[in-house]
């Protein structure tokens, strides 16, 4: 692999890490309020956090690329706080990631939450535990399998994203540069043994990923039913 | 320490609608009875602070866990119950160990009042502590919900049907535990049911439910010949009675027991002398007569004062009676009270064909 390629397989993973945080410590809160509650909004909400895994990545990148320009709705105010631009940037692919891979971290939790049954928080309730500790001490360790089906999609989504980075972040070696961008460079400039070697460990590591995931959830399945 | 429980819910759910109000005593076991359906289990909730949309108040030995006209109202992890659960709702990722001191981990050190080892023995948990929570049988199950309410060091303890998922078998294994944590406890529980032997056998006190409203309450043994309730007026109906072990009759298999009313023989009770048991004697196996009847194979005849005659359906006749201030419910047929001429304040014989032993 050339230093460019070594390079783009570090931002790519560093993205993909980054994103994941901030997708678990956004989703979680908001994948429990869509398992919950019982206001109308709730379906406003969901159909917003789908939309990525319908739109045209292009549709997304193209708003995000003029909500992120220096004079747009999220790239303005930014630059006023941290005197950069967002769009091009490292920065700005992170909230792009984030938004393009929320409904992967935000439906499998959604799942695990609704499926959790209330008698048991309840009982924690009975048992001098508050909202807070019973989410920490039931919630999370029985969603368990939920958890890390959306830390996995989430992080490998994030790792397989094209369509969104090539819009708002360009090809900016060391900064926005991801795999599937140089990827994409390697087959215009036609060196396919160099297109070959990433792709090929692209494939590996999302079959990988989700060999482990649907395994995992195999697993759980039948340790619930008892066996 | 006993003070008392004054309560009152109101709450409007769909084709239901609960406005109990009353009084229990903040000690013993009051139990909650009445048909499925009646809003027994929505009282616990209520109490608890499981249901929202509650108007009322609920006030504990002074304490005030909830009034909606003060706009109190503590959350359910502040309001120190125990709460036993008819599913049992056990933790499935924790052990029993686990689930017993989830509670007594989150309880301040100057509040407990239960220690796991302690509780771990009354309720037979030692050999049960390792196993993983869902390998256990309905039994055990509720067993460690039992210990795992009790470890939370409750005020109240709240059980809702504890035995209603298990089999007679299995029941049996329970009621034992539940006698013991009667002797032993000295917090109040509510006990909700709607089985009758479960209820002679746990409860002091007694409250009846019908559709979501509080009917009547008051010590158990008061209400069972409470001949205006359905309890003292249906097939089952019979007193309730505290009596002591005097002797055991070796000869012949018997022990003769003493009650305020007089004396008792019956088969053999494998307790020792001065050991306090209670007593059923169903109104179905009282008969009456005007004199006594001198030869006969009934053991236990007692002399008793007519206080009220019920009629019950078209032919029957519910007989209340008492003996040193101790009731007995009789059932004869209209035909027999009319041939005694029996009319309240006569003294007559009752015949005790049998006794029934709970605890």
């Amino acid at each position: 692999m050339t230093e460019a390629d070594l390079s783009a397989l570090w931002v790519t993973l560093r993205l993909a890490l980054i994103s994941t945080i901030i997708l678990l410590l956004l989703g979680t809160p908001l994948a429990w309020w869509l398992s919950r509650t019982q206001n109308r909004m709730k379906h406003w909400v969901e159909a917003l956090v789908a939309l990525p895994l319908v739109l045209p990545p292009t549709v997304l990148g193209f708003y995000l690329l003029i909500a992120l320009a220096p004079g747009g709705i999220i790239g303005g105010p930014w630059s006023v706080l941290s005197g950069a631009s967002l769009a091009f940037s490292f920065s700005g692919l992170v909230i792009g990631s984030v938004l393009y891979s929320m409904p992967f971290v935000v439906q499998p939790m959604q799942n695990a939450f609704s499926q959790l049954d209330g008698r048991l928080l309840e009982a924690a309730s009975t048992l001098r535990a508050s909202p807070l500790n019973r989410f920490f001490s039931l919630v999370l360790p029985l969603s368990r399998r939920g958890l890390i089906t959306a830390t996995t999609l989430g992080f490998a989504h994030t790792v397989g994203e094209f369509g969104v980075v090539l819009m708002i972040g360009g090809n900016i070696p060391g900064e926005t540069q991801v795999l599937s961008i140089a990827i994409y460079d390697h087959v215009e400039s036609l060196e396919y043994t160099q297109a070959h070697l990433l792709s090929a460990g692209l494939l590996v590591f999302s079959f990988v990923t989700l060999l482990l995931i649907y395994r995992l959830e195999r697993r759980g399945t039948t340790r619930s039913d008892g066996t | 320490m006993s003070g008392d429980i004054q309560f009152h819910f109101k709450l409007r759910r769909q084709g239901f609608q609960l406005d109990a109000e009353g009084g229990l005593p903040a000690s013993g076991v009051n139990a909650l009875f009445g048909v499925s359906g009646c809003g027994k289990t929505t009282v616990l909730r209520c109490i608890a602070g499981l249901e929202s949309d509650v108007t009322g108040y609920f006030i504990i030995n002074g304490e005030r866990w909830f009034d909606s006209d003060r706009g109190i109202s503590l959350g359910t992890h502040q309001r120190g119950v125990g709460y036993v659960f008819q599913e049992t709702a056990l933790f499935p990722h924790l052990d029993v160990q686990d689930n017993l001191l989830y509670g007594w981990r989150r309880t301040p050190n100057e509040i407990r009042h239960n220690e796991p080892q302690h509780i771990t023995g009354i309720l037979g948990l030692e050999p049960l502590l390792k196993r993983n929570s869902a390998d256990l049988s309905g039994g055990e199950r509720q067993r460690v919900a039992i210990g795992r309410a009790l470890l939370n060091s409750p005020q109240l303890l709240l059980m809702d049907e504890p035995m209603a998922a298990l089999d007679r078998s299995r029941k049996k294994e329970i009621l034992p535990y539940l006698e013991r944590l009667h002797a032993e406890a000295e917090i109040p529980i509510i006990y909700v049911t709607h089985d009758l032997e479960e209820l002679i056998s746990v409860a002091d006190h007694l409250a009846l439910m019908e559709a979501g409203r509080l009917m009547e309450s008051g010590p158990i043994a008061t209400m069972m010949v409470n001949t205006r309730l359905s309890i003292a007026m249906d097939e089952d109906a019979g007193a309730l009675i505290s009596a002591r072990i005097e002797r055991h009759d070796e000869q012949f298999h018997l022990t003769q027991l003493q009650f305020a009313g007089g004396e008792l023989t019956v088969g053999r009770i494998d307790r020792p002398i001065g050991a306090e048991v209670k007593l059923r004697i169903h109104a179905k196996d009282v008969s009456l007569t005007l004199e006594h009847p001198g030869a006969t194979s009934i053991l236990n005849i007692l002399q008793a004062t007519i206080t009220e005659l019920v009629p019950q359906g078209k032919s029957r006749v519910i007989v209340r009676m008492e003996l040193g201030g101790v009731p007995l419910l009789a059932r004869i047929t209209r035909k027999s009270e009319s041939v005694l001429a029996l009319r309240p304040g006569m003294r007559v014989f009752a015949q005790i064909k049998s006794v029934a032993l709970h605890a």
